[in-house]
């Protein structure tokens, strides 16, 4: 077997390195995946997985003492063919795509009464996207969806996160085989909203899976994107971008199993801050285990720091434990907007806002472009649009 | 015409919780049409004299006064300064990360000129601006001065010049760090901008190899924060034949 590899690289606007531990992906973590909440001790904020995470803002999340009993409706809009079922906490389909990695995921999976379950069949080709509007009117909520594709189906699914709530779920994406699923998941929630969630993909033999992650809003947001692959040939491309103003505390942990022989990933997740306290964490997480022969992953995180106060953690992890391998990479970066650009911009006549506004919008369309669908293109392009006139 | 009149300028840095004093009473017309090289040794403050008039924050202008057409220009920020009619081609142009030269040109013009160019016209100016100071057309997708090369820089400086077509144009050492090539294109926009006589052109340089190029109508020796000397072209011939020595000696009285 291959020597195990560990190349953590990292930055911070306060210009030091963020470091992951010494151990593997796998055994940093205080405790093995469950889905139940009892194997998990509640973490007291110096663990691995907790180290970035400001425990006191999870609102109890963390320790059992959130209960639910708040106001949170999930509508789920879909096209002719398309199966959507309220279920219950037994339904063999549930936690088919992964198991919790955490003690709120877990939570989650413990607390939640029903889940939904939206079903795309074999060989169906939506033209519509199916939507799912969650909204938040307050309180604690904890939740479960399951988007499944039948073997060679192909669909887009856009999911909204809009209003006010702490919420903690998993939502799974099991892909059929040679099946194509497009997930966009906007987190638009107001400033108050916090939200923990743990996405997890199940990627069929040939199939293809493409993860965008929007996060905007919310006091705390913090999602786990798990890939893992149900047979070789299978394709994930993972794509974020995150807008984190004053105050707000975007994280996002994304781990790929590469537990099946050729098999390809591609992560991109590009954020933006500016604010007192504006804290982005991003940690990208890439296995490529023993019997993942021919294995081709790249991963890359960039973050543009337009004031003073903010502050970005960015580790990727890769491990590989086969040398035979098609390609693995990862970067990292962390830039300022700084002084002098500003200074050059308006040099050429370009107002200070408008400065500001095209050295973002830049920054977000080269990520934007890459996702391939105009609608959710332009609709994403206009959210930033809409983003950086309020904020900027 | 428009005139850029710099009275008795007296500029100041903060450096090591002190302050210092940079530019020592500069005084200087620059009217449309005309070209003024300014020519003098390292850290005689010519391009502090540029970055002043341009705006940067980190200069405090301590006294004198600085107008276009006799507006205060000191008053003015510096995105007004630009859209009053100054242009400043940078020595070290900066990296803009996320921002195409294309949407740049493009968004710099709009403010210029008050209104988007339109996109037919616009294209092919761009194209033929480029062309003419051999540049690739692929250029205009990269992202502004992230991985240019110097000579790709000063270019990319020129090229606004074209485009924004100012009444006043500084350039500072345009014509360090480039070779003879891009030296003599670089210089052949600056003398096309010049032709159209609606340009007064602040040519501020190390070197007399530029003004092979580039023939100025004065010639003023920068030194010790202050023209200490101004002339016609002949006097940039005494430069290359006699060096700064001259005037950098203890000689020169403040």
């Amino acid at each position: 077997m291959a020597e195990a590899q560990n190349i953590p690289v990292g930055s911070t606007t306060a210009g030091t390195i963020a470091v992951a531990a010494d151990s593997t992906v796998a055994t940093r973590m205080s405790a093995p995946p469950s889905f139940d909440v009892a194997d998990f001790p509640v973490p007291h904020g110096r663990e691995e997985e907790w180290r970035f995470t400001p425990l006191e803002r999870l609102r109890g999340l963390h320790d059992g003492t959130a209960e639910a009993g708040g106001v949170l409706t999930v509508e789920v809009t879909a096209p002719e063919g398309v199966t959507v079922e309220t279920v219950d906490r037994t339904d063999a389909r549930l936690g088919r795509a992964g198991t919790p990695v955490d003690r709120v995921a877990a939570q989650a999976y413990s607390s939640f009464e029903k889940a939904s379950v939206v079903s795309v069949p074999k060989e169906a080709v939506l033209t519509e996207p199916i939507r799912i509007a969650v909204h938040g009117e307050g309180g604690t909520a904890y939740g479960h969806q399951v988007v499944e594709l039948g073997a060679f189906a192909e669909a887009v699914v856009v999911i909204d996160h809009t209003g006010d709530a702490v919420l903690a779920a998993n939502v799974d994406f099991v892909v059929g085989d040679g099946a194509k699923l497009t997930v966009v998941s906007v987190q638009d929630w107001d400033d108050t909203a916090v939200h923990v969630s743990q996405h997890n993909a199940r990627i069929g033999r040939d199939a293809s899976f493409k993860s965008v992650v929007v996060t905007f809003g919310g006091d705390l947001v913090r999602l786990n994107p798990q890939v893992q692959y149900a047979g070789t040939g299978g394709e994930a491309e993972l794509f974020g971008l995150y807008f984190t103003d004053a105050g707000q505390h975007q994280e996002h942990r994304l781990l790929v199993d590469h537990n099946t022989p050729h098999c390809k990933s591609n992560v991109a997740y590009k954020g933006a801050l500016q604010g007192d306290g504006a804290h982005a964490v991003w940690i990208g997480d890439v296995l490529i285990q023993a019997a993942a022969e021919g294995t081709d992953t790249y991963e890359m995180n960039r973050n543009l720091v337009l004031t003073d106060g903010a502050r970005v953690d960015s580790v990727p992890n890769l491990e590989i434990e086969t040398g035979e391998i098609a390609g693995a990479g990862h970067a990292s970066a962390t830039g300022r907007f700084d002084d002098e650009q500003l200074f050059y911009l308006m040099s050429r006549g370009i107002r200070a806002e408008e400065a500001r506004r095209l050295v973002v919008r830049g920054f977000f369309a080269e990520l934007v472009q890459q996702i391939g669908l105009p609608d959710v293109e332009e609709r994403l392009l206009a959210k930033i649009d809409a983003e950086l006139e309020a904020s900027v | 015409m428009a005139t850029l009149e710099i009275r008795d300028l007296h500029v100041s840095v903060e450096a090591d919780n002190s302050t210092k004093e940079i530019l020592k009473g500069v005084d200087l017309t620059v009217k449309q049409g005309e070209t003024h090289a300014i020519m003098g040794p390292n850290g005689s403050g010519k391009s502090t004299l540029a970055y002043s008039i341009a705006g940067h924050p980190k200069y405090t202008i301590t006294s004198g006064t600085v107008t276009l057409d006799g507006e205060d220009v000191l008053e003015m920020s510096v995105d007004e300064r630009a859209r009053a009619g100054m242009f400043l081609a940078m020595q070290y142009p900066v990296e803009v990360p996320g921002v195409s030269v294309s949407n740049f040109l493009r968004t710099s013009a709009t403010a210029i000129r008050g209104e988007a160019p339109k996109l037919r016209t616009w294209v092919k100016e761009v194209k033929s601006a480029m062309e003419q100071l051999q540049m690739d057309p692929a250029f205009a997708e990269r992202n502004v001065n992230e991985g240019f090369s110097g000579g790709e820089k000063k270019r990319h400086e020129i090229l606004q010049l074209e485009l924004l077509q100012p009444k006043i144009a500084i350039l500072d050492e345009t014509d360090s760090g480039l070779d003879v090539d891009a030296l003599r294109q670089v210089s052949e926009g600056v003398n096309r901008v010049h032709a159209s006589g609606e340009v007064g052109t602040l040519l501020i340089t190390h070197y007399t190899r530029i003004l092979r190029y580039i023939k100025p109508d004065f010639v003023h020796v920068f030194a010790k924060g202050k023209i200490v000397a101004s002339g016609g072209p002949e006097l940039a011939d005494k430069l290359e034949a006699e060096g700064y020595e001259e005037y950098t000696k203890g000689g020169v009285t403040a």
